[in-house]
């Protein structure tokens, strides 16, 4: 840490710039090289497992069972995205999909740390010590990849879902789950960036693209639907100001996610909707082969670590 | 040279100027040289552009040169250079420029082409004396 201050003595005397520097430390970044790096400011799934292990945060038995929820949707999606890696058609957009990978992963570590508080377990003991059926996740998320517009198509239904449902959960009454979706609403807003720029190119790109994309959001649209069914816990959590009815979350979507499609010159798949029933641990046969192969090395050897 | 840099400790800020401008391809050196590329260009139609990439790590810096990137135009290209580029808080703000779209000095006339300020140290404050008196120097 010795060369960033003996820079800040060299800029010592043009007054102006060093002033801008240093009164420009949000982040603490205060140098001129594009290559120094900070590790930033957030809410860490660390921060929360130590919340938790400390007592100083304890979910509800209905926060910690909403946590699940969203932590599972989030991990199984984590899980499918990181398929991509070295699989992408190019490299930048290989790490693209990889940071969105990462940014659900981080967010499904701090639903599940969470959601371990209420009895003792940690985020790994919930990651990779659950059967299929003890999952809550939605069939949307662990629907196969597909070709790169299936999963584009996959991620733009989810990310418009969750920038509705996380930046509601900013206000809940649940510190803890406003912390976390606080963090997760901003970088949730760029992945629906990110896939409604795909979207657009896909869909007026070349003939093979438009049939492409026009395929993928027909083989996702069936499973839009239990995204936005409400149940005995939202309706609870609702009440208590601690989480939202999904219903509630639907007019928002529909109205963002039909201008982009509008935009695209598609439009909404006409289909019917799947039968649905993840938040009931009640699975399309998809999840058990994602489940396996993400859980087979903690399983194979408990503890690992490296 | 760097906008800022203090011609009696030259190492920091005016080095790193030096090398990352450096790193910026040179571009076709001869006009045969751009043909024969352009044809590749057309030729290879799947193959996404580069782009040059240019981070500001904070207010009141400039862009620095960061490296390179494929996309297929100026928004993906964007949004790419952030993935790629600033993955550890390492900016503000970002430029992408096409690769194409920059002239380079010839590496190869380094001698004729930076001659001329060698030596002159009359272009440098430190050459003069200060005056007796005068503040905020």
């Amino acid at each position: 840490m010795s060369t960033p201050e003996t820079k800040e003595a060299h800029t010592e005397g043009h007054g102006d710039i060093s002033v801008g520097v240093s009164g420009a430390g949000a982040s603490g970044d205060g140098s001129a090289s594009a290559t120094r790096i900070t590790p930033g400011n957030a809410l860490r799934p660390e921060d929360i497992a130590l919340q938790v292990s400390r007592g100083t945060a304890k979910p509800s038995e209905d926060a910690a069972e909403f946590a699940l929820r969203l932590g599972d949707d989030a991990l199984v999606l984590a899980q499918r995205l990181g398929h991509w890696i070295s699989r992408a058609p190019e490299l930048e957009e290989d790490v693209a999909l990889g940071n969105i990978a990462l940014d659900q992963l981080g967010h499904a570590r701090s639903f599940l740390s969470y959601a371990g508080g209420l009895n003792g377990k940690s985020e790994d003991d919930l990651a990779y010590f659950r059967g299929e059926e003890e999952f809550r996740s939605l069939e949307l998320f662990e629907q196969p990849n597909g070709d790169f517009a299936v999963t584009i198509a996959r991620q733009f239904v989810v990310s418009y879902y969750q920038f509705e449902l996380y930046r509601r959960l900013t206000e809940s009454t649940d510190s803890t789950l406003a912390g976390i979706a606080a963090k997760a609403v901003k970088e949730v807003d760029y992945h629906r960036d990110h896939s409604a720029q795909w979207v657009l190119r896909l869909a007026l790109g070349t003939d093979e693209s438009r049939q492409r994309i026009i395929h993928g959001f027909k083989v996702i649209w069936p499973y839009v639907d239990e995204l936005f069914r409400d149940d005995e816990l939202t309706g609870r959590l609702a009440e208590s100001g601690a989480g939202v009815e999904p219903s509630s979350l639907r007019a928002d979507f529909d109205r963002l996610t039909g201008e982009v499609l509008a935009e695209a010159e598609l439009e909404v798949p006409q289909v019917p909707a799947a039968g649905g029933g993840g938040r009931q641990g009640k699975h399309s046969e998809h999840l058990g082969y994602l489940l396996a192969e993400m859980q087979v090395l903690a399983r194979q050897f408990p503890g690992a670590s490296w | 040279m760097s906008p800022h840099g203090n011609p009696e400790a030259p190492a920091s800020s005016a080095a790193e100027v030096a090398t990352e401008a450096a790193k910026v391809p040179a571009g076709p050196a001869t006009p045969a040289a751009a043909a024969a590329e352009a044809k590749a260009e057309a030729t290879d139609r799947n193959v996404w552009p580069i782009w040059e990439v240019f981070v500001r790590s904070s207010r009141g810096l400039s862009h620095v040169h960061a490296g390179s990137l494929h996309a297929p135009d100026a928004a993906m290209a964007l949004r790419n250079a952030r993935d790629l580029y600033t993955r550890r808080n390492e900016g503000v703000s970002i430029w992408v420029v096409p690769a194409d779209a920059i002239a380079s000095s010839d590496p190869d006339a380094k001698g004729a082409f930076f001659e001329s300020p060698q030596g002159k140290d009359y272009r440098h404050a430190t050459y003069y004396t200060k005056s007796e008196g005068v503040k905020h120097l």
